[in-house]
């Protein structure tokens, strides 16, 4: 603990999250393969590919859940299997695909889940103003008093997402991130705009965000940077006109892409 | 027999201050506190230990007899009842019920470390549920044989075990199986954090910075240990595990920082008014505790089980 906190005082945190060659192999499958990539605090960072491709995958090693069979993933230049999981969960927070709740919980009472790696345990005053502005932050503030259990998929999706946010809330000892497994998944189109434009918002505001999507349209308009994964190799990373190309694209995922221009001088990607 | 409160507190007074007892003091003191002191502790272990099974199986109707404790603290009662007689005949000192309690309580940590080496061998709770369930019908099955070899007054002691009952309360007995009770009942509600996050599944737990993988051996090991002394000293009292808990959400809600001192306390109070309804409800006999709380807990059970259903169809 004191040589970690002298290490702090002496090197403030890069933030970086970094993947330096990594190597993944689950069940006798290679899924993924020498990824390195460099993630920043600030950016939104898009990781897009067929199915398969390992974006999945990739974020459970950033996130410190999967450990690689080769190479390393870093944050702050530390390998995350030196973190303390609880140091650990305060500078970065996941929101999963499948989340089973099966108990009845109060929207609140999930949300307060976030707030158990702080030395508070969700017991003080401040966790509950921090779960009530990722409530907020998340549009789930209306649904606070209703039961977990009762929800659409939908709502549901957003009180995950406040469940997150509030993980990761102050970041007090360095950058925080974000990882979104498919955060617009089972969402309407309003509400996929919504937490899209959320976590640009958070990226602006100094976190690291890290979004799987699917749909490329969304990752067009709101990415910062792309990251194209196929078949467990990283294939393009950069801004989202370089990583999207739609050559690349339609050899990927074997369907022809192309780009249609749109009226405000963007971009769209459509079959041919 | 009935003895006034204020008789009750005049034994506790000349106990605690050594004056000479009477014949009632002796009734209070030697018979009916460590009757409810044992009501109270195995109560508390039973529905503490169905919370955290609950919360672990991440399922309300989860019971602690599912990592095979139960079952196999029934078989090594059974053994000792049926077989012991054939070692004993040497070392008649083990062959009364402390024999019997005792291969009750081993019984009921070997079932469950062999239910959890079977279910390790797989990733998820999964494997740790399908291998309770089949170590308990495996060890169930060796109490089917036994009851089937055993003689007529085997028979006799053989169901009254089966029955429970908090009758064979006494200091010597409470002093034995209070150490691994209190300990459960000290540790279980430290791991609430844990099980509430552990509600949203392994890797979101893992994610909150916790460990499933040590809490799960843990857990296992203080309800192996709580459920094996209380079964081991009282019979199978069912229900106990299922109900207290259950009643606690509907009135609290699921958070375990409240459902696991608060099962303790629920399930203290719940044995205690079921064995005092059981000694005095047919007295001078008294109903078989395990009858009393299947009888009321069945029932319950049902009423959950059809409550769910409706739920269902109406959302």
């Amino acid at each position: 603990m004191n040589v970690a906190l002298d290490w702090r005082v002496q090197n403030q945190p890069t933030g970086l999250l970094i993947a330096d060659d990594v190597h993944l192999s689950r069940g006798g499958r290679r899924v993924l393969q020498e990824v390195s990539l460099t993630a920043r605090p600030g950016r939104l960072l898009v990781l897009v590919g067929p199915n398969g491709a390992g974006k999945s995958s990739l974020l459970g090693v950033l996130a410190g859940l999967l450990a690689p069979s080769l190479g390393r993933a870093s944050l702050d230049d530390l390998p995350l299997s030196q973190w303390s999981l609880p140091a650990l969960a305060r500078r970065r927070a996941m929101l999963s695909q499948h989340v089973q709740l099966g108990f009845a919980f109060r929207v609140d009472e999930v949300v307060m889940l976030g707030r158990s790696p702080h030395a508070t345990g969700g017991a003080s005053a401040k966790d509950g103003s921090v779960v009530d502005a990722a409530l907020r932050a998340a549009q789930a503030w209306h649904l606070r008093e209703r039961n977990y259990l009762e929800l659409s998929g939908g709502e549901r999706q957003r009180v995950q997402l406040a469940r997150v946010l509030a993980q990761v809330w102050e970041r007090s000892d360095g950058p925080a991130w974000l990882l979104l497994d498919e955060p617009e998944a089972g969402l309407d189109i309003a509400h996929q705009h919504f937490v899209l434009q959320q976590a640009r918002k958070m990226a602006q505001q100094g976190y690291g965000v890290i979004a799987v999507l699917h749909d490329l349209n969304l990752a067009a308009r709101y990415a910062d940077e792309v990251a194209l994964l196929a078949q467990g190799r990283l294939l393009r990373h950069g801004s989202p006109s370089h990583a999207l190309d739609p050559q690349v694209l339609s050899a990927v995922y074997g369907l022809p892409l192309r780009r249609v221009p749109l009226d405000d001088g963007g971009w769209m990607l459509g079959p041919v | 027999m009935n003895i006034p409160l204020s008789e009750v507190l005049g034994a506790l007074g000349r106990w605690l201050s050594g004056s000479e007892l009477s014949g009632d003091d002796h009734v209070v003191l030697m018979l009916r506190l460590p009757r409810v002191l044992l009501a109270m502790l195995v109560g508390a272990a039973l529905a503490c230990s169905g919370a955290a099974m609950q919360g672990l199986f991440r399922n309300p109707l989860a019971d602690p007899g599912l990592i095979g404790v139960s079952a196999g603290a029934a078989l090594g009662a059974v053994t000792m009842i049926v077989l012991g007689g054939a070692f004993t005949g040497v070392m008649s000192e083990l062959a009364g019920s402390f024999g019997i309690a005792g291969a009750a309580f081993a019984g009921g940590l070997a079932a469950t470390a062999l239910v959890y080496m079977l279910g390790r061998r797989r990733p998820g709770i999964g494997a740790l549920l399908l291998a309770g369930v089949a170590i308990s019908a495996i060890a169930m099955a060796g109490v089917g044989l036994l009851t089937f070899l055993a003689s007529e007054n085997q028979l006799r002691d053989l169901t009254f075990w089966s029955l429970g009952s908090l009758g064979g309360a006494s200091w010597q007995r409470l002093a034995v199986i209070s150490l691994p009770m209190l300990l459960a009942l000290l540790l279980l509600p430290r791991s609430a954090a844990a099980l509430n996050a552990l509600l949203l599944g392994e890797q979101e737990a893992c994610l909150l910075g916790f460990r499933p993988e040590r809490l799960k051996p843990l857990l296992v090991t203080l309800v192996a240990l709580s459920v094996s002394a209380a079964v081991a000293t009282t019979g199978v009292i069912g229900f106990v595990g299922l109900v207290v808990p259950h009643l606690l959400r509907m009135l609290w809600g699921s958070d375990h920082r409240m459902l696991l001192p608060g099962s303790i306390l629920g399930g203290a109070v719940l044995l205690t008014a079921a064995d005092t309804f059981s000694r005095t409800v047919v007295a001078p006999a008294e109903l078989p505790i395990g009858v009393l709380t299947a009888l009321l807990g069945g029932p319950f059970f049902l009423w959950l089980l059809l409550r769910a259903r409706i739920g269902e169809v109406q959302s």
